[in-house]
């Protein structure tokens, strides 16, 4: 059966976080796998932290939270801090390799802790604001719980409306996406 | 047979005879609103399609007064329920009838938010200055200086404010299509003319309609036939100026043409 | 209210969307015409997804000045004969029970969703099972009313489908009862249009407006919540009482499932059951004789059925994310039984099922030991 995989995706508000885990899933959903997604909401949010807890798997989903995490990623130094909980002796755990001054703050249990040059990336061969994009393609190409072809398909569908606009979108959406799996498999990581 | 006729009080059809002598205190002005209510509704042949919801406190007593479809709801709620009717039902006529407590205290934000809403019911508030179900506490619209159970040296205005005017209250946050005014039971012609037109606003889908009608509450006032009226008239009546404080063009026009 | 001809889901399909986006298509599905509603998180969402919904279906909407108003306007929508509902919270929750207190007093047939949030007071907005009293026992009453305690977007489907039948049916207030986790949690289920799987709707009827002329053909209605004196009241409650009491046993719904010689049996509800089915899985797997029972009504409660599954079990665990709610409800059901209850009450955090597996486990290995 499989049990089901865990991520914990974390970032400031805009970091656009919650929409690759909508991505994400709706990816999962497509599969015919399930999924389960839950955002942190409330206060907290609200000039804070916002965490996405995303389960995909084989089977219906059990509890919507979990205690320890398959992939934690955390894309700001509070996000690192506010997440390092959820990491275990099997977690990956990455954090964008551009955030400074967190070296005490790494969680010290997890079974890898793996800067990556996310911003870096998407900054300099990419565009700033297929960020997230590239994150989804981290998380997939780490994971592997759904296929480029239908975490593309629910890219259309999540940001349609953006290229209807601007149809070059879709093409740096995608690159972005294929740039998020090379970072990683270039690591030669994988739950 | 013609004498034994006119002993029999003329009671409006609407009316339920069964239920009948009422249950309000000698001297009591619900009643009086009731009959001008009652009339009014006779005299627009709507009594079908009515819908009455009573309040809580001596308004509850109305329950079986009418035979109208009626429902009794809680303290303060009357107009949320028949706004719960109205928006489910346009068709249906809705009164909600209340006191001045729960029309002005407990259920403060239902009249203010329903009038704003330019919700199209009509309510009616019964305003005796006191809390008279529940023995004569002070209400809202208590006279300064007037002495009820909880102000029992004289309601003091620095300390406990001034009487409520509630139709000046809702004229001025209402919008167009609305329709409001304030009558006595010492006037009852002039109170079913009004009850009549806030019926028929309704009816025309206008807007909200709102009727303060100026009562009276002998027991817990303690006060005889002759002082009763004396403070209904010339207390109250001083304080709380009787007229209609926003008339729709409409209705107004349509007036002019009765007549 | 035009119905139009359009069905808001025909047959059926799967979708993967939000506990609160679920609700919303049940109450489209059941065919609802009207619904209430005061903001207050976690529900938000049923009230957005019904409004953008309104025109497509002809449905109404009011938004109301607080609690009390969306309470006693679905109390007006159901008088005037409507399958009409509203949603809340916490809070919202608390203010909701004074016109669900006349619902219940007067058989209204109201269809309340409740997204419990953490308490007291404001707390959190994000979730807890501390609204089980309130819903199941709130107002000045004796709790008669009928609340469901969901699990998954499925159940939160097909239960609020079943609420407005169980309401018009009973004519009791009826709640479906979940939580922030299912209110906003994203997962898969299968919406259907109720007739295609062969679920007919109970009908509505007005209980005041009914057409035709007084006097000829139809009286008067006189709706009374207030009596004059005790026996008054008491002959209404009597009936009252000795309806839901018969009625109870065809309403009561469960779900369980332990072995024969069963050394502990984990009492949850709601979404916590979902941890609780998960542990016991995983432990029965390593040869543990350990089961669940889960009531799906809190209000009636599946007595009998949970009586027969405590007389079998060793101990008992009752897992809750409050401070002993269901545990309450657990000990009067189980009245005269010498079974011992463990407990795991955690109020306002959600239980995993980690958790529960290890204090099973711990449990368990007392025993053993």
């Amino acid at each position: 059966m499989g049990r089901a995989v865990k991520i914990a995706m974390a970032g400031e508000g805009g970091q656009g976080v919650q929409t690759i885990a909508q991505i994400l899933t709706d990816a999962a959903d497509f599969e015919g796998k399930e999924a389960l997604y839950i955002p942190n909401f409330g206060v907290e949010q609200r000039g804070g932290v916002t965490i996405a807890f995303v389960q995909i798997g084989d089977e219906k989903i059990g509890a919507p939270k979990f205690k320890t995490a398959d992939i934690v990623i955390a894309l700001s130094g509070r996000a690192v801090r506010r997440t390092r909980m959820y990491a275990g002796p099997q977690t990956l755990f990455f954090y964008d390799s551009g955030i400074e001054g967190i070296e005490h703050d790494l969680p010290t249990n997890a079974r890898q802790v793996l800067p990556i040059p996310a911003l870096e990336t998407a900054n300099k061969t990419l565009n700033p604001r297929v960020f997230n994009i590239l994150i989804l393609g981290a998380v997939i190409g780490a994971s592997r719980v759904v296929t480029i072809d239908k975490a593309q398909q629910a890219i259309e569908k999540r940001l349609a409306y953006k290229f209807e606009q601007n149809p070059e979108l879709r093409e740096l959406n995608f690159k972005a996406l294929q740039a998020g799996i090379d970072l990683v498999a270039g690591m030669g990581v994988a739950i | 047979m013609a004498v034994e006729l006119e002993l029999e009080p003329k009671m409006p059809n609407c009316w339920d005879p069964a239920t009948k002598p009422h249950k309000f205190c000698p001297g009591c002005g619900h009643g009086l609103v009731l009959k001008a209510l009652g009339q009014a509704i006779d005299e627009l042949g709507i009594q079908d399609r009515v819908v009455f919801g009573c309040d809580i406190g001596c308004s509850l007593l109305s329950w079986d007064f009418f035979n109208m479809d009626t429902v009794q709801t809680h303290h303060g709620r009357t107009t949320p329920v028949l706004v719960g009717v109205k928006r489910a039902n346009p068709e249906l006529i809705v009164i909600a009838y209340m006191g001045d407590g729960g029309g002005y205290a407990i259920g403060s934000q239902h009249l203010v938010n329903a009038a704003n809403r330019n919700d199209r019911i009509t309510a009616i508030l019964c305003n005796n200055t006191n809390y008279a179900m529940t023995g004569g506490q002070m209400a809202p619209t208590t006279m300064p200086g007037q002495k009820t159970e909880t102000t029992p040296y004289g309601r003091d205005v620095n300390d406990q404010g001034y009487p409520m005017l509630g139709p000046e209250m809702v004229a001025a946050i209402t919008h167009e299509g609305s329709y409001v005014a304030r009558g006595t039971v010492s006037k009852l012609r002039t109170l079913k003319g009004y009850l009549k037109k806030a019926l028929a606003n309704q009816i025309a889908g206008r807007g909200f309609s709102f009727v303060e009608a100026l009562s009276t509450c002998p027991t817990n006032w303690r006060t005889n036939a002759k002082q009763t009226w004396a403070f209904l008239e010339e207390q109250m009546q001083g304080y709380f100026p009787v007229g209609e404080l926003k008339v729709p063009a409409e209705l107004q026009t349509a007036e002019r043409k009765e007549e | 209210m035009s119905e139009t001809s359009a069905k808001p889901v025909e047959g059926e399909r799967r979708a993967f969307m939000t506990g609160n986006e679920a609700v919303c298509w049940a109450a489209l599905a059941a065919g609802a015409e009207i619904m209430y509603g005061y903001p207050i998180t976690p529900q938000n969402e049923i009230m957005h997804y019904w409004t953008r919904n309104v025109p497509k279906f002809g449905k109404r909407f009011l938004q109301t000045e607080d609690e009390l108003s969306a309470g006693f306007t679905t109390v007006g929508g159901v008088l005037a004969g409507r399958r009409a509902f509203t949603a809340t919270a916490g809070p919202g929750n608390v203010l909701m029970q004074e016109p669900l207190a006349m619902a219940e007093a007067m058989r209204i047939p109201t269809v309340v969703i409740i997204q419990q949030r953490g308490g007291p007071s404001t707390a959190t907005v994000i979730y807890s099972q501390q609204e089980v009293t309130l819903t199941c026992f709130g107002g000045n009453g004796e709790g008669l009313r009928i609340v469901y305690s969901t699990s998954s977007h499925q159940e939160l489907f097909d239960y609020t489908i079943k609420a407005f039948n169980t309401a018009w049916k009973y004519r009791f207030p009826t709640f479906v009862l979940a939580d922030g986790y299912q209110a906003k949690m994203r997962e898969s289920l299968t919406i259907y249009d109720p007739a295609s799987r062969g679920i007919s709707m109970v009908p509505t009827e007005p209980f005041l407006g009914r057409p035709g002329k007084i006097g000829e053909g139809r009286t008067a209605a006189h709706l009374r919540n207030t009596y004059n004196i005790e026996e008054e009241l008491n002959a209404v409650l009597e009936k009252d009482i000795a309806d839901y009491e018969r009625y109870a046993p065809e309403i009561a719904e469960y779900d369980s499932s332990a072995p024969e010689d069963c050394d502990l049996l984990v009492v949850t509800h709601g979404v916590v059951f979902r941890s609780a089915r998960m542990a016991v899985r995983d432990l029965t797997s390593q040869g543990k004789k350990i089961g669940y029972f889960r009531p799906i009504t809190l209000r009636p409660f599946p007595e009998e059925q949970f009586r027969q599954a405590a007389a079998r079990a060793r101990q008992i665990l009752v897992a809750e994310s409050a401070y002993g709610q269901l545990l309450k409800i657990v000990q009067q059901n189980l009245y005269g039984s010498t079974v011992p209850i463990r407990t795991m009450l955690k109020p306002g955090v959600g239980i995993t099922p980690e958790e529960i597996t290890e204090e099973c486990s711990a449990i368990l290995a007392g025993k053993e030991a």
